[in-house]
């Protein structure tokens, strides 16, 4: 499944994908495998690790980009209670799917990254959350740990260093909400995946009021390349303060959509043309969505922005979760606008009014918009009303339905005014929006 | 209520995960609807007793998954995704598509049972768009004709 690989790639996390077995431990050892892990216990203090991951400029693959080594540092060492690491396999942001690809292809790698957390901040027990849809990762994240385990990778005393460190894998159910840090503890304690106000923050009072390591897959599994060569190594893949590679997700209207793991800093150009092969049937270009589907639009004139995290927020969105979502000349904005909030207005759990209120209103304005039933006031009414989301949520759900919304609406106002006053979607004549 | 051996073992491998014995209703009410194809009056009843749980602090948690469900579904449970990547690449084309082919609407089970419809959000296979899951098997790319292919073998298949 994963796509052809393209040449332009930079292959570190994903470098054992397509190997003979990548997902057994015999493949992993065999090729650097838990060698980090060795790294750590034998040559390195929690604090030289802390100092690597540091020099890496690794940031959150997530999507919020905060540095690694900076939130693990925010762990106290001395806690009265256990401490957690808990992994987010939760991937729902649309648009994105590389981190099903990390652990379908190379959990070891994970489990690595994860038992290194561990060693950092003095944890002995980690889960992994995976979303529910996702189970036959469930499956294969298990073997993995099995191997682990019975290879001496987990439990007690590992590689003899007296280190100790279990590891399990927990099942979400169909919930978009929970793949935010504190709605994803109250799920794994068995709750509603309801948000917590902040702070506390996980760090100091997550998983059971205990401090908690919460990352993202594609961010441990980041960590045993950069232990085994070293942070400089990997900051200088990448651009200043955004260190390493990433895996982009590549969707939409192009000729060759696929997880691509890049330098942080490509071009949007050179992932679109080069990488994936131009827009299909050769047509023009007409918008981005750099990084899921919480992150404002970008227009075609953005296409030169390099895919970093400072990057794309000075070109006025985020860079997310890496998923970069492609739409050509006949796609309509409205109807691009509109599906996003459906979802939104799905997937909020109702907790802040603004939230609750504010996508279901969206979700209606923006369907009459798109069936002609427009009015011009809307046009600004829609705006204000995603204005008026932003920063009154515990959690940042609010915002990911209000960002893209306003970015929609000031930046493809004349797509909006086309449909105004009773009149058919102009881009329905194009046969909707397939390209396939 | 005595669950299967396998699913009694996942049960009892699955207490010994947590600190806190809440923590594995989730895992719980998923792993059982998977073996009986929803979660009954009786199997909500077990397991909140189970777990030293009210009937309604259990279903307040099941009606806020949407994998959870209180009613059967079809054997085989088509999952469409019409997110925004499987939308750009024919997605609603193919959930259109599948009402016209099963005649059933959203969230509808076929009358002998076999098929059931569901409009979901993204399942993570954006960039092997338009994607679908029956059951929990992935199926990427897919055309209407494809779909009709699998739809026919899964009949096929289930009469011998």
């Amino acid at each position: 499944m994963p796509s052809q690989p393209s040449e332009h790639e930079v292959r570190v996390l994903s470098r054992r994908f397509g190997l003979p077995n990548s997902a057994s431990i015999d493949t992993y050892l065999a090729n650097d495998g838990y060698r980090a892990l060795e790294k750590a216990l034998k040559e390195m203090t929690p604090d030289s690790i802390l100092e690597e991951l540091k020099v890496s400029n690794l940031r959150g693959r997530g999507g919020a980009g905060f540095p690694t080594g900076m939130k693990w540092s925010f762990v106290p060492r001395q806690s009265p209670k256990p401490k957690y690491i808990v992994c987010n396999a939760d991937e729902s942001e649309p648009g994105t799917c590389k981190d099903r690809l990390l652990m379908e292809y190379d959990p070891h790698q994970l489990i690595e990254g994860i038992l290194i957390a561990g060693i950092v901040v003095g944890s002995h027990q980690g889960y992994i959350y995976v979303r529910g849809e996702y189970r036959y990762l469930i499956d294969i994240l298990d073997r993995a740990l099995e191997e682990a385990y019975a290879r001496g990778y987990l439990g007690k005393n590992i590689l003899g260093s007296g280190f100790d460190f279990d590891l399990y894998t927990h099942t979400g159910a169909g919930a978009y909400e929970c793949g935010e840090e504190s709605a994803l503890l109250e799920s794994l304690e068995g709750k509603r995946g309801i948000p917590r106000i902040r702070p506390p923050f996980p760090a100091v009072a997550g998983l059971y009021a205990s401090p908690t390591v919460l990352n993202n897959v594609e961010t441990f599994s980041s960590v045993p390349p950069i232990i085994v060569n070293g942070g400089k190594w990997y900051a200088e893949l990448g651009t200043p303060r955004n260190g390493g590679t990433r895996l982009f997700v590549l969707s939409g209207h192009v000729k060759r959509p696929g997880v691509y793991e890049l330098p942080m800093g490509t071009p949007l150009r050179k992932l679109i043309y080069d990488v994936g092969g131009g827009i299909i049937g050769d047509k023009k270009l007409k918008a981005v969505i750099p990084g899921g589907s919480s992150t404002p639009v970008l227009t075609a004139d953005a296409i030169d922005t390099p895919l970093d995290f400072d990057s794309v927020a000075k070109a006025g969105s985020m860079l997310g979760s890496g998923a970069v979502i492609v739409m050509h000349e006949d796609t309509c904005i409205v109807r691009a606008a509109l599906r996003i909030m459906q979802f939104y207005a799905h997937e909020s759990c109702g907790w802040c009014i603004p939230c609750r209120e504010g996508t279901n209103w969206l979700k209606k304005t923006l369907t009459r918009f798109h069936s002609g039933g427009g009015r011009e006031e809307d046009i600004g009414l829609i705006e204000d009303l995603a204005k008026n989301m932003l920063g009154r949520t515990f959690c940042p759900l609010g915002d990911a339905a209000a960002m893209p919304t306003i970015a929609f609406v000031q930046k493809f106002r004349n797509e909006f005014e086309m449909h105004l006053a009773g009149q058919p979607c102009p881009f329905e004549k194009h046969g909707q929006l397939v390209g396939a | 209520m005595q669950f299967s051996t396998q699913l009694e073992e996942k049960f009892h491998r699955l207490a010994q995960h947590y600190p806190v014995k809440r923590s594995a209703l989730v895992p719980m009410l998923l792993f059982a609807q998977d073996e009986y194809g929803f979660l009954s009056k009786e199997i909500i009843a077990e397991i909140s007793r189970r777990m030293d749980l009210t009937v309604l602090d259990v279903e307040g948690t099941i009606s806020y998954y949407s994998m959870l469900r209180t009613k059967p579904a079809g054997r085989f449970h088509l999952q469409i995704c019409t997110n925004i990547s499987c939308m750009l690449r024919g997605g609603d084309k193919l959930f259109d598509h599948a009402k016209t082919k099963l005649g059933i609407g959203n969230g509808e089970v076929t009358p002998d049972g076999l098929f059931s419809l569901e409009e979901v959000e993204c399942i993570g296979a954006c960039a092997w768009a338009p994607a679908i899951q029956v059951n929990y098997d992935f199926h990427h790319e897919l055309t209407p004709e494809r779909l009709d292919q699998l739809i026919d073998e899964i009949q096929r298949v289930s009469r011998v």
